[in-house]
């Protein structure tokens, strides 16, 4: 097999712009809804505090979502270019859900994303707070609407094949398909703790510095008590997540565990190994006796399907998905154990004076991301080699294109991210290295911007 | 009575890509209208009267590629693979503008890069989506319901003129917004540049259209052959009639009536290209009705839009009325 053909360079391009698109849809999900909790906070209390922390979190949300439309746009049109077996088969599936999301997401997030960053002069503040909202409430629909589609990939229903194609028949049944629920609330819940480090890091990083004002200490204080909330729930939504997929998708749990029999009287669960795909065995694996069927089976002696139960050619890549889910899951664990220890400082009064803590947390920073993105891996890799599981491979989903075409495009678009997107983090995490401003509120007093009075301006310099 | 649904969605398609044309029209505009105005402030204020909707604007290219994605995936499958590469450009382009709205303000000493990749990306999202259009109208060769031409069949001097077209139909459409959106100085610079920008436009159509019907037989049969010509007749006329405005309401200093009646050309030019290929979607031979997605999925998708799109149509509306009026320099806006 021919590893750099038309085919594995367009899945190593779809990977590649997919990996770096997800981040900043997650970043924009949890900002928006933070940024909508922060403006609400503010127009409750008339705490200042709120309103600089809002002003300072919304910049770095308009970078993050400027860069997700942007990535955004190469995804849709990739379906088409590289794709379209895969837009022509499943096409009658996924192009009315995109449809949909575009209309009631896309449209609701840019038509109020004006308002909501350049607005503030121009409406009211209840206008605004409304502006806000309708904003993170477009990113929560979109979730809605892409998680719809890309369930209805691992667990396809409600459909009938016609002439090769894939034809709805049932949309309820397609929508709600059986990992949708689960998916739908993983990635939300993993959205808003991405966002939730990203705040807590940044807080922290202040703290270290010296700054003791109280943006930096709520930025801290409430993502802390958002993690702690969220962690244990991810938890458990993700261990639910897994009894879904040990029973629609038995292989993907085979090759997450690198199990290859199938065995009587409680399957053990591999901590390491490296699973062989030729051989058929996990090297070097140290296991937990039992704990496999405990935590996939909630049972102390429940079976697990192994993968030599599968044709070799259905089998998805086991080494991969292997360690991402492993990195996901500790990171996971990592995250929690944050939270926790985050309380216990909080309630001996010692959460903005551990430096220790602080110096963790601000290492923890880009954990939701790293988790996020083992998490997608290990889902997507675990589908292969289907697109629509059990319906349409990978392969027959492939555009006419031949290896130049697809290698040059892929070539470019490394070129391209790495330059703009390389550039907008930067920018990003410039800005939060930067910090909040305490003194937003007089400057803006001082400049009339509603007034417009020009010969006051021109008499103070500006 | 059966309704026709293929119809109804060409309609709603072609919409969505005449609301795309006319508004990142003026706002791809801008970044190619930079290169005339080197002082910062002016880049500013031209940058700000887009900052607010540029984003609202971009997403209608999103419906009009979901919506063919949805209603036509043969479309779908057949023209994107047919130009691979000027979509994939296309789609750099506006990576690298789309970057520059939200990074060049926090930028220092690399902001006349950040301009560059504005100007450069603007002009290349304009350019690849006229080569595009230019591909579609020479005909795209399908079997099967798949693309078997190559890689560079969307390559001719047509189509790399269709691109240069689009390229000063967005020009002409930017000018339009920015007289309508400016003052002083900045406003009066912007007339002056109307009138040849203006020229040059009726220029290139006047080529493009000579070029379809000389060039491309089954275009030139649907005008003249089929004694339809009275009907199709008006829209020459109507084009010249809105240039002659263009210049008297540059004369007469009027605000919004240059913006107005340049959408008025591009509306005219637009209708021409679809007289030109209907009932095709992807000429030469795939019609709208072959090219069709299952009636249940166009069904599905069509009640969201028609009670959702106006909807869409009303708030992008009033994004527009929120920050109507002059856009001066110091307004909240990139900074």
């Amino acid at each position: 097999m021919e590893i750099f053909d038309a085919f594995h360079l367009a899945r190593l391009q779809f990977a590649f712009t997919v990996s770096f698109h997800i981040v900043f849809p997650a970043i924009s999900i949890g900002m928006a809804s933070f940024l909508a909790v922060l403006e609400w906070r503010w127009l409750l209390t008339g705490d200042t505090a709120y309103k600089d922390m809002f002003l300072f979190w919304s910049k770095i949300f308009a970078v993050g979502f400027g860069m997700g439309v942007v990535s955004g746009v190469v995804m849709a049109y990739e379906f088409g270019t590289n794709w379209s077996g895969f837009s022509s088969i499943a096409g009658n599936i996924t192009g009315p859900l995109l449809t949909y999301e575009v209309l009631t997401a896309f449209f609701l997030e840019a038509g109020f994303l004006g308002v909501m960053l350049f607005g503030w002069h121009r409406v009211s503040p209840r206008a605004h707070f409304f502006a806000t909202l309708m904003v993170a409430v477009g990113t929560l629909i979109s979730t809605f609407w892409i998680l719809a589609s890309n369930s209805f990939m691992h667990t396809p229903q409600g459909y009938v094949i016609e002439n090769g194609r894939i034809v709805p028949v049932d949309w309820f049944k397609v929508i709600f398909n059986p990992s949708f629920p689960y998916r739908l609330a993983h990635m939300t819940i993993a959205a808003f703790i991405v966002a939730g480090f990203i705040v807590a890091a940044c807080g922290a990083w202040h703290l270290l510095h010296g700054r003791r004002d109280k943006p930096v200490m709520r930025s801290f204080s409430m993502a802390l008590w958002i993690l702690l909330l969220l962690t244990p729930i991810q938890i458990l939504v993700g261990d639910a997540h897994g009894l879904n997929t040990r029973k629609y998708q038995p292989a993907k749990i085979a090759a997450i565990e690198g199990l290859w029999e199938t065995e009587k009287g409680g399957t053990a669960l591999n901590l390491v190994g490296l699973p062989d795909m030729d051989a058929e065995v996990t090297r070097y694996a140290i296991q937990i006796p039992h704990l496999g069927s405990l935590i996939l089976t909630h049972s102390w002696n429940g079976e697990i399907r192994g993968l030599k139960e599968f044709p070799p050619q259905d089998r998805p890549y086991s080494p991969i998905i292997f360690w991402t889910f492993r990195l996901m899951a500790g990171l996971g664990m990592l995250m929690l154990l944050t939270a926790l220890v985050g309380l216990l400082l909080r309630i001996r009064g010692q959460l903005y004076e551990t430096r220790w803590f602080q110096r963790f947390v601000f290492c923890m920073g880009p954990s939701g991301i790293v988790a996020l993105l083992a998490g997608w891996i290990t889902t997507e890799v675990g589908r292969q080699p289907w697109t629509v599981y059990g319906v349409l491979r990978t392969v027959d989903s492939l555009s006419p294109v031949d290896a130049q075409q697809a290698g040059v495009s892929l070539l470019i678009f490394v070129l391209v991210y790495f330059l703009v997107f390389g550039v907008g983090i930067y920018y990003m995490l410039m800005m939060m290295k930067r910090g909040p401003d305490e003194h937003i509120e007089r400057r803006d007093q001082r400049k009339h911007p509603v007034l417009h009075n020009r010969a006051l301006e021109a008499l103070e310099g500006e | 009575m059966q309704i026709d649904l293929p119809v109804i969605w060409a309609a709603i398609i072609g919409l969505g890509v005449f609301i795309y044309v006319m508004l990142d029209g003026f706002d791809l505009g801008i970044g190619l209208l930079f290169p005339f105005f080197e002082a910062k402030n002016d880049r500013q204020v031209m940058l700000n009267t887009v900052a607010p909707v540029w984003d609202g604007n971009e997403t209608f290219l999103v419906l009009g590629g979901a919506g063919l994605y949805g209603a036509f995936p043969v479309v779908y499958s057949t023209l994107l693979p047919a130009n691979y590469l000027p979509l994939i450009l296309m789609v750099v382009g506006l990576i690298f503008r789309g970057a520059a709205f939200e990074l060049r303000g926090k930028a220092t000493r690399t902001q006349h890069a950040w301009d560059l990749a504005f100007i450069c990306g603007s002009g290349l999202a304009a350019l690849c989506q006229g080569i595009v259009l230019g591909s579609l109208l020479q005909g795209i060769k399908i079997a099967d319901g798949r693309f078997v031409g190559g890689p560079f069949d969307w390559l001719s001097p047509f189509s790399l003129f269709c691109g240069i077209g689009v390229l000063i139909t967005y020009a002409t459409l930017g000018c339009g917004w920015l007289i309508l959106k400016t003052e002083g100085e900045l406003q009066r610079n912007m007339r002056q540049l109307m009138r040849p920008l203006v020229c040059v436009l009726l220029g290139a159509i006047t080529i493009v259209s000579l070029w379809t019907v000389i060039g491309l037989p089954a275009v030139a049969h649907r005008w003249f052959g089929s004694g339809n010509l009275g009907w199709f007749l008006p829209v020459p006329l109507l084009v010249i009639a809105c240039v002659w405005g263009i210049f008297r309401s540059v004369r007469l200093q009027h605000e919004a009536m240059p913006f107005i009646l340049t959408l008025a050309i591009c509306f005219l030019g637009y209708s021409g290209l679809l007289i030109s290929i209907w009932p095709n979607i992807v000429p030469p031979s795939l019609s709208i009705w072959e090219a069709s997605s299952s009636p249940s999925s166009q069904l599905f998708a069509l009640v969201g839009t028609v009670i959702i799109l106006p909807i869409i149509l009303v708030y992008n509306a009033m994004q527009y009325r929120v920050f109507r009026g002059k856009v001066r320099e110091g307004d909240p806006g990139y900074h």
